[in-house]
């Protein structure tokens, strides 16, 4: 079966310029990233910030053009549509973004921008559309009558679902969340995320999560890739690679949730400037493990179901066996049953 | 948490701003003097006592009396009748020509803003080059090559009044493409055209709607230096400005064919600016948001 999404060699590098405006480098921000998203799948992409997801999110909706590579939507590759054809494929893709005070048009209420899409594309017929948007709101929680308020009057919690229910509108068959909970209060985000993986769940939703808190990846994803200063380290099944993690820097990612209870050696220093990343591994300038052939040759990302990209997986000492749950993913748990939203129609929660 | 049930009805970011500007005592002022002017000018043939191009031997440069408020002009013809037809010609310049520039410098300032590249370059450095040359200059030498004609001086302020609309748009895009529901609007698949027209115009209305009351101001006041130089409105037909200009050679002996023309010019003016600044603060986001 074809994936529903696949990204083949993807680059993007933002040419950096002096005082004079002549280009003085660029900053490698995605640097030859493949990943494949099946239909039906939740896939989160995490990594430090800095580290190119969100660039790598709007490279796979193709809001900003590639360096090099490909995207393949469905088979179809995004890069050969014309761009009205592009703009008709974006009903089937859709962004939720990490501020909702900043992703709603402050000039429109709360239907024109559910609704929006459904003309864009049109979904329904214009008689309809109020329903429509009726339905959309109550889905995501908040009570129809809502419609007619301006984003100003909203909490972030309640901006965040409606710019869910705007991402739902168009019926899309792949959902890109930029950090969709992490602008949010601790207790909001745990609504939010009870949502999004509700609408996961109920609605068969392709999503990619694109976040650093392991705590919310652990509650909905089915498959993690990890990023550092933009390539993929290590990616599988979200419960191979968060419980038994292969590449030293998941490992420390992971030692660095609190109260987690696994011991990895600290990470010295900084993440080196992605101006100039360093040649061979990455992240051979932080790893406890580095030995001289990592600072010469690249590792690739190797086959399998469980890939890494690190010389020494294989002989690394194997990692302390980790509690069958993350006590971050407890705290998670706990908050999100203490919130746990009513029915929809209930009303908002935030 | 329902905090929702509490929240007052929806007030809509316009009907906050007309309030805030009724608040503002000057600004309500200006506003008043305005529609007043207005609707002098509409309703000029009911209001006016006489006909404003009626000469009479009998009656010239009368000061005023109590049958010629304003006193008579040099042609022996109602200055106050001329004042109030005068207003149909100085206030149409203002407007007219105040929505020719937008009509020309939005568009213009929002493609350059939001296209980027060689496109805003162009844009831009016209834009510029019409700026670096003085205001009634440009529309002194676009309305002499554009020939004498009131309609001619209002295509003239018009053209010369764009490129402050231009940058103004230019700049407002500039701002409103970094931010993320710009960026949702693409991503939601809207054409270029519909994200400027539907999701950036709506938001950049507030300092255009400041700009322009100014800009009126500024092009009545061009329109009278237009006419007062012959470029405007013709004789016979009262303009403020062409009043002034044939009033000058009896500015000592009949002082009010100067005065009455130039303290309505001077009473609009001040009434546009008033309104603008009124406007400013009302839809200042930064204000207080009560």
């Amino acid at each position: 079966m074809t994936p529903l999404l696949e990204l083949s060699g993807l680059v993007k590098r933002f040419p950096v310029r002096d005082a004079l405006g002549r280009r003085a480098g660029a900053v490698h921000a995605v640097d030859g990233v493949s990943l494949a998203v099946a239909k039906g799948e939740v896939l989160a992409i995490v990594g430090e910030s800095g580290c190119g997801k969100s660039t790598l999110g709007r490279l796979m909706l193709r809001l900003i053009e590639p360096d090099a590579g490909s995207v393949r939507f469905d088979g179809e590759d995004l890069g050969a549509l014309s761009p009205a054809a592009l703009r008709a494929r974006r009903r089937d893709m859709q962004l939720i973004f990490q501020d909702p005070f900043a992703s709603l048009d402050p000039r429109m209420t709360v239907e024109q921008a559910v609704a929006e899409p459904l003309r864009l594309h049109r979904i329904v017929p214009r008689e309809q559309e109020a329903a429509r948007v009726a339905e959309l709101l109550s889905r995501v929680g908040l009570r129809p009558e809502l419609a007619r308020r301006w984003p100003h009057e909203f909490s972030g919690g309640q901006r965040q679902r409606v710019a869910i229910a705007r991402a739902l509108a168009s019926n899309p068959r792949l959902i890109v969340g930029d950090e969709p909970v992490s602008a949010l209060d601790v207790s909001v985000q745990a609504q939010v995320v009870n949502l999004l993986s509700d609408l996961i769940r109920d609605l068969g939703l392709t999503f990619v999560l694109i976040s650093h808190d392991l705590g919310v990846v652990r509650h909905v994803a089915d498959r993690v890739a990890v990023m550092y200063l933009g390539r993929i380290v290590e990616q599988g099944p979200a419960r191979e690679v968060l419980s038994a993690p292969r590449h030293p820097y998941t490992r420390a990612l992971l030692a660095a949730v609190p109260g987690h209870g696994v011991k990895a050696p600290p990470l010295e220093g900084d993440v080196p400037s992605p101006i100039a990343p360093p040649p061979g591994c990455r992240f051979h300038t932080r790893c406890p493990f580095a030995e001289a052939r990592c600072r010469d040759s690249v590792p690739e990302l190797g086959g399998g179901d469980h890939r890494v990209a690190c010389h020494l997986a294989d002989s690394l000492p194997a990692p302390e066996p980790l509690p069958p749950r993350l006590a971050g993913g407890d705290r998670l748990r706990r908050l999100q049953s203490f919130f746990r939203a009513p029915a929809p129609n209930q009303g908002a929660q935030s | 948490m329902s905090a929702t049930a509490a929240l007052p009805a929806a007030e809509s970011p316009t009907r906050r701003a007309i309030r805030r500007f009724f608040r503002h005592r000057l600004a309500v002022f200006g506003l008043v003097v305005v529609v007043l002017f207005v609707t002098v000018a509409i309703l000029a043939p009911v209001i006016a006592p006489y006909d404003p191009l009626q000469t009479s031997w009998a009656r010239i440069r009368k000061p005023p009396s109590w049958e010629h408020w304003m006193g008579t002009d040099e042609n022996g013809r109602d200055v106050l009748s001329r004042v109030i037809w005068g207003a149909r010609a100085s206030l149409m310049a203002g407007v007219i020509s105040v929505l020719g520039a937008l009509v020309i410098g939005v568009p213009l300032g929002l493609l350059a803003g939001l296209a980027g590249g060689w496109t805003d370059a162009v844009i831009s450095r016209i834009a510029d080059a019409m700026l670096s040359v003085p205001f009634l200059i440009l529309a002194i030498a676009l309305a002499a090559f554009l020939g004498p004609a009131l309609e001619n001086a209002m295509l003239a302020i018009a053209i010369t009044a764009s490129p402050v609309f231009v940058r103004l748009a230019r700049g407002m895009a500039l701002d409103a493409k970094s931010t993320d529901w710009i960026e949702a609007a693409r991503a939601l698949g809207n054409p270029p055209w519909r994200t400027a027209f539907v999701h950036v115009l709506p938001n950049i209305v507030p300092p255009l709607l400041v700009q322009a009351s100014l800009a009126i101001a500024e092009a009545i006041i061009a329109e009278a230096a237009l006419s007062f130089l012959g470029l405007g409105q013709q004789p016979p037909h009262p303009s403020w400005g062409s009043m002034l200009n044939s009033s000058q050679r009896f500015l000592t002996q009949a002082p009010w064919l100067s005065i009455f023309p130039g303290a309505t010019i001077m009473l609009v003016v001040l009434a546009f600016n008033l309104m603008g600044d009124g406007l400013r603060d009302a839809l200042d986001p930064r204000a207080e948001k009560k």
